[in-house]
């Protein structure tokens, strides 16, 4: 029964997403683009003290609208709850989502969607408290561990525990706040939770020093940019808009030396990039100066993870995967000529 | 025999003052005694540390949160979030045309609830008919040179008040007619109020608000696309008018069968009769039923935070993700119920004002 509501929603769901076409005119139509984020994740959207929407997500929205108007504040964002936010690209609402969501094989073939790209590889990963002197998650054996319920990450955890016959007793909780806020107070011997989320709330913690990291991962969550299945044009600019983002990186492009790049590189890779030879914009239907305009007003993708999730933040996060491919990371994005 | 009239004597010293009043109502009896000093005791040991933390200790002055010493609470989060949490993301240069709109809604709420003012009739028309459509503009532009705010700018308490006027503005004129159809003697008019009702009053909030934001758009035309906060208001005042319709049932049901027949003998057709006979009295008899709707329905509200929508909830919640200000939801969640607080109080209050003015000894209270 369920499955079959399921599936009968994602026809209707494949059927209208399918039918919309020409996104890229009603977007500059429109003079905006809509994008769908979250309604509050720290690090990649949430409004700040001024209103304005920050985040990881939030760029990508941003260097959407540089590409393809030319002025990366023409973005109209729309708060979206996980429930919602298929619906919502289903039915026009929003152009693209960029929302924290993980791209698995269902979402990207039965729901009508289109995954562009990978902007942030996330992972579920488990904090103990460092006292207790745990090296592994091996050892957690007839632990408990606090947990927010009805997500994947409480899946992944059975999944793991039972493939490797770990006993434990999970304690759930509505919100990862109060399953983090449990752990700080000793109710549960550990927490977990997806580890991009993990670094913010640890700071809140009473001693964020006493606390740290198994290494283990134990699930895949790679997180990025999602547009409706049928409009391979509009799929372009935002997949071509991440990988824009990650060659800028690569070449060493910054938001700081683009227009001296552009008027005095030699180098035939930068000159692609920012259109002054090359495929330009013809193949996207967008100006040819698309990618500096990223560049410039939004910056490359590590100025946006530095600023929104890393170093330069009050999560501070490592790179580590998401690094680039040429330094250890999984960011690769292929080649623009 | 003289009798001379003595003066008065005062009361014992122990029955007046601060020592009468507490031997009167907290130590008269030994069971009394303990249940004072027993709650007393909770009391005390319970306030001193909330006021320490909320009052004392707190840091109000300040910009960042380096301001914040981290002992007791932290009001500077709130002030830095202040314009958000009344007025979501609106831009700020506009900020006057809902200040205005607000002031617009005081001054004739104020002009019908203070007495003694002149022409409360007409203020009532201005209030239900020609203050919305001032409001609207005020508030949605893009008419005589005022510059368009999208919905998906609204948000803090001017997004709960909105949501809250319009809702009960709305549907109390609804809710009764829904409840005169009800009652009636026509079949077709009757079975189709009943089962709105019920359908409605059967159905949570929270299932409505999902199919207005999430299945709504699917049955839409291609390309259409209603505004998210339009569906929201529709879905809520559906649904309160169906609650508001047999809470005025209720009133309708207690008005005696004589009130209905004096005035069929009078000659008076169904509406005269509805409008000069029965409702003005049976909406008096309502009035605690009707605003305990209304401070339901102001605080269901904050449900619209399930559909991505931004009222005062949403944006406190929002507030507490933000990465520079992580770990005071204590405040803003506080923050957030005083607000809500104030508004139901006040209107609780009203309603007991009001209960009291219009009292003229029907119904069946003393």
């Amino acid at each position: 029964m369920k499955k079959t509501l399921i599936s009968a929603t994602a026809l209707m769901v494949a059927m209208s997403g399918t039918a919309m076409a020409g996104t890229l005119e009603t977007v500059q139509e429109r003079g905006a683009v809509q994008c769908g984020v979250t309604s509050g994740v720290p690090g990649f959207s949430v409004p700040d003290d001024k209103g304005n929407w920050k985040g990881l997500d939030v760029d990508l929205c941003r260097a959407v609208a540089a590409a393809v108007l030319g002025d990366d504040s023409k973005v109209k964002y729309v708060p979206l709850t996980a429930k919602e936010r298929f619906t919502a690209l289903a039915s026009g609402e929003i152009d693209m989502l960029s929302r924290v969501t993980t791209w698995t094989q269902t979402r990207d073939t039965q729901l009508g969607l289109n995954f562009a790209g990978v902007n942030y590889y996330d992972g579920q990963g488990f904090l103990v408290k460092k006292e207790l002197g745990l090296k592994s998650v091996k050892e957690l054996d007839g632990a408990t561990v606090c947990v927010q319920s009805g997500t994947t990450t409480e899946l992944n955890m059975a999944d793991y525990f039972r493939t490797h016959g770990i006993s434990y007793t999970p304690v759930v909780f509505d919100t990862n706040d109060q399953a983090a806020q449990a752990f700080d107070s000793g109710r549960c011997d550990s927490f977990t939770t997806d580890l991009s989320q993990a670094a913010g709330l640890r700071t809140r913690m009473q001693d964020p020093s006493s606390v740290g990291a198994l290494p283990e991962v134990i699930s895949k969550e790679p997180l990025g940019p999602v547009v409706r299945q049928g409009d391979d044009q509009w799929f372009n600019i935002v997949k071509w808009t991440h990988n824009a983002m990650l060659n800028a990186e690569e070449l060493g492009l910054t938001s700081a030396n683009v227009d001296d790049k552009k008027a005095n590189s030699t180098d035939p890779n930068v000159k692609r990039l920012l259109g002054l030879d090359g495929p330009k914009g013809k193949g996207l239907g967008l100006n040819d100066d698309w990618a500096y305009q990223i560049v410039k007003q939004v910056g490359n993708y590590g100025e946006a993870y530095e600023r929104n999730v890393g170093k330069d933040s009050p999560l501070g996060l490592d790179r580590g995967i998401n690094a680039l491919w040429n330094q250890g990371g999984l960011q690769y994005a292929p080649p623009m000529r | 025999m003289k009798y001379d009239e003595q003066p008065t004597l005062p009361a014992p010293a122990n029955t007046i003052g601060a020592v009468g009043w507490m031997r009167k109502h907290l130590f008269n009896g030994p069971y009394n005694s303990i249940a004072t000093l027993v709650l007393g005791y909770f009391l005390i040991s319970w306030m001193i540390p909330i006021f320490q933390w909320s009052i004392f200790d707190a840091d109000w002055i300040g910009e960042t949160r380096d301001a914040c010493s981290g002992d007791g609470a932290c009001w500077v989060f709130i002030g830095a979030r202040l314009n958000q949490f009344l007025y979501g993301f609106y831009p700020e240069a506009e900020y006057w045309r809902l200040n205005l709109a607000f002031i617009l809604l005081m001054f004739a709420i104020a002009w019908l609830v203070l007495p003694k003012t002149p022409r409360k009739g007409w203020m009532a028309i201005f209030l239900l008919v020609i203050f919305p459509v001032i409001a609207f503009f005020l508030l949605y532009g893009d008419a005589f040179g005022l510059e368009r705010v999208e919905t998906h700018m609204w948000g803090g308490l001017s997004l709960t008040l909105v949501l809250a006027v319009v809702g009960i503005v709305a549907s109390l004129p609804l809710g009764i007619l829904l409840a005169l159809g009800r009652q009636s003697d026509m079949p077709i008019v009757r079975s189709v109020c009943v089962i709105f009702i019920e359908i409605w009053r059967g159905v949570p909030l929270i299932t409505v608000l999902f199919m207005a934001s999430v299945m709504l758009p699917l049955f839409f035309p291609e390309g259409m696309s209603f505004d998210k906060l339009l569906r929201a208001l529709i879905g809520i005042t559906l649904f309160q008018s169906a609650y508001m319709a047999e809470v005025i049932r209720g009133g309708l049901q207690a008005i005696p069968k004589g009130q209905y027949e004096a005035a069929d003998a009078l000659g008076l057709g169904y509406w005269q009769k509805m409008i000069l006979i029965i409702m003005p009295q049976a909406l008096k008899l309502m009035i605690p039923g009707i605003v305990n709707t209304f401070i339901a329905l102001f605080k269901d509200t904050s449900l619209v935070l399930i559909i991505g929508l931004f009222d005062i909830l949403g944006v406190g919640k929002a507030a507490n993700q933000d990465p520079n200000w992580i770990g005071f939801s204590t405040e803003s969640y506080l923050f957030v119920a005083l607000m809500f607080w104030v508004f139901c109080f006040s209107m609780s209050r009203y309603s007991m004002h009001l209960e009291r003015k219009l009292h003229t000894g029907h119904g069946n209270r003393a």
